[in-house]
């Protein structure tokens, strides 16, 4: 069953105006219930644009976004129901908060959807358990926060409507290389519990190719590839053409490979090439 | 949404228009103001009207865009029209009850209902055509004489350019905001009017937030970068007073002289 489903999807910015822009061109995705999605491109490919479609924030300006079969602008009246149930976190969510606690910044989204208070209160308690916020923060105020602390509150505002796909717009971008390996260890995790859809968006390949089952590469608007993650890094070469850097160690192991060695392509992580390279001197 | 604002954008182009000085095209759009109130009557309108439509088309800019710019005060020309169509003195044409319709009050109507227009792609003109760097550098020039009376010029026109500078910045801003509450089930286009009110919070501390933090993070730069006012600093771009200027300082003189004709040798439709 496809969860999420678009067809001849695109929108154009500025229609009519000098500054006329094709953000997304006729794209045609489907995935299905549960899966991880990771969504790479270079800035200006079109993530941000295809994913506020995907949750009836913009309107396409032709095409058609489904959520499990339904087309979601069947009924306009209802889009917030859609947006309930395709929870976005956009890039720097920080700057969307604005209650007097945490707790409450939490409790927006969940108050939306018309919750009653116990509700909420469970919900603002296994948000902040996913996101890994201290409960003593949840009385403070969101700015009083660090940055770090302030991106996890956010993301708790959404993953607190609980909904059945969640977004995330470059949720690691302008965070320390530790508190972003900690940030997508806990998506994974969220993902694991929750055994809802996920789709991350971001520019960085190594974020994207320990979590993901499968990858969007999006360029110039255009879905250029839609493939599982070992599929997508064993196209290297297509992938540095559109500006994408792929990780360190799945170029070292191709250019071993190209020097005659057989080693499988689209190695992803250093362990699994450790392995693969103890095989191939056993060999020896 | 609000980027469909055009009122006060700068469009980027090459045409004559966008070529002359900013300092002309701004004493220009006073001069085109008073044609447009001194003209009496449809002749005179009709020169003036002309003359505006033929720069509109002139500066290549989609026609489409000024009558965007006129829609967005649609309300405030039909209405003002309206009101002057009963303020007419003389034989009544038509009478509702304590409502009188005259010959002269549809002139009135008529009149204000185009001078307002004509304005207003007058000076979608200069605003299109000119880049808001380029304006309040010529406003901060031709306003420097006042300097003799201690009026800070430079510091207002600076003040002016980073106002114009942060508009768009705050209306993608607010854009942002207002969709990420949105994702979160916020709900601003239904309810009543305290309903409403209610639901620009989360938009508006979000916004004034980062309207503070951009504000302390421009005037740390400006330090940094030992901004110290208007004494002393020299310019990267010059203006200059060129041919293009000339000829259209001649083309304005000429419609002058066309009204004032038009205004003398022909009836007045209004006082
Ligand atoms: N609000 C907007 N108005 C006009 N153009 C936009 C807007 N948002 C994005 N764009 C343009 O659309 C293209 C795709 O942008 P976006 O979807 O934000 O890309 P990404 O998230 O991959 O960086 C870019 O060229 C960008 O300049
Ligand atoms: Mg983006």
């Amino acid at each position: 069953m496809n969860v999420i489903e678009t067809e001849d999807l695109s929108f154009v910015y500025g229609k009519g105006t000098p500054f006329e822009k094709v953000a997304n061109d006729k794209l045609n995705i489907q995935i299905k219930q549960g899966e991880f999605i990771g969504i790479i491109g270079h800035t200006g490919s079109g993530k941000s644009t295809l994913v506020q479609m995907l949750n009836g924030l913009i309107k396409p300006t032709s095409g058609v976004v489904r959520l499990n079969g339904v087309d979601i602008w069947q009924v306009p009246k209802e889009i917030r129901k859609v947006r309930f149930n395709v929870g976005l976190v956009f890039q720097y969510p920080e700057y969307q908060l604005f209650e007097e606690t945490v707790a409450k910044d939490i409790a927006f989204g969940p108050k939306n959807m018309g919750l009653d208070d116990e509700e909420i209160k469970r919900r603002i308690n296994t948000s902040a358990r996913f996101t890994g916020l201290k409960p003593e923060l949840l009385s403070k105020s969101p700015f009083d926060l660090s940055g770090g602390e302030k991106r996890r509150a956010a993301i708790a505002g959404v993953i607190a409507m609980d909904p059945d796909v969640l977004i995330l717009d470059e949720p690691t971008a302008g965070l320390d290389p530790a508190g972003r390996d900690v940030l997508l260890a806990q998506i994974s995790q969220y993902h694991k519990e929750r055994k809802n859809t996920v789709l991350l968006v971001s520019h960085s390949m190594e974020d994207i190719a320990k979590i993901a089952d499968r990858i969007l590469v999006m360029n110039n608007g255009r879905a250029a590839m839609f493939d599982e993650t070992q599929k997508i890094f064993s196209r290297g070469d297509e992938l540095e053409k559109m500006g994408l850097r792929v990780p360190q160690i799945t170029k070292i192991m191709s250019m071993l490979r190209d020097r005659g060695y057989s080693l499988p392509s689209g190695v992803l992580t250093v362990e699994q090439a450790a392995n693969e390279l103890q095989v191939l001197l056993d060999k020896q | 949404m609000l980027k469909d604002v055009t009122l006060g954008q700068f469009l980027p182009g090459n045409s004559p228009v966008h070529r002359l000085d900013p300092r002309a095209k701004i004493l220009f759009l006073i001069a085109v103001i008073v044609y447009i109130f001194i003209t009496s009557n449809y002749f005179s309108l009709a020169v003036v009207g002309v003359f505006i439509i033929l720069i509109m088309l002139l500066t290549g800019i989609s026609v489409k865009l000024y009558l965007k710019s006129i829609k967005m005060i649609l309300f405030i020309v039909l209405f003002t029209g309206i009101i002057n169509l009963f303020y007419g003195r003389g034989e009544p044409l038509v009478q509702f009850g304590f409502l009188t319709i005259t010959e002269a009050g549809i002139n009135n109507a008529i009149f204000v209902a185009v001078r307002i227009a004509l304005l207003i792609i007058a000076s979608s003109v200069l605003t299109f055509t000119t880049s808001p760097t380029d304006l309040t550098d010529a406003i901060e020039r031709l306003l420097k004489p006042l300097t003799i009376f201690h009026v800070k010029v430079h510091e207002i026109a600076m003040m002016m350019t980073i106002a114009l500078r942060f508009v768009p910045t705050l209306l993608e801003e607010t854009d942002k905001i207002m969709s990420a509450q949105k994702a979160r089930g916020a709900d601003m286009e239904s309810g009543g009017l305290a309903k409403r009110v209610k639901a620009i919070v989360p938009v508006l501390i979000p916004l004034f937030v980062s309207a503070f933090r951009r504000a302390y993070e421009l005037a740390t730069a400006m330090e940094c970068r030992c901004y110290q006012g208007g004494t002393g600093r020299t310019r990267m771009k010059s203006l200059h007073f060129g041919r293009v200027d000339f000829v259209s300082l001649l083309v304005c003189l000429i419609i002058l002289a066309g009204v004032i004709l038009c205004n003398v040798f022909l009836p007045a439709a209004v006082r």
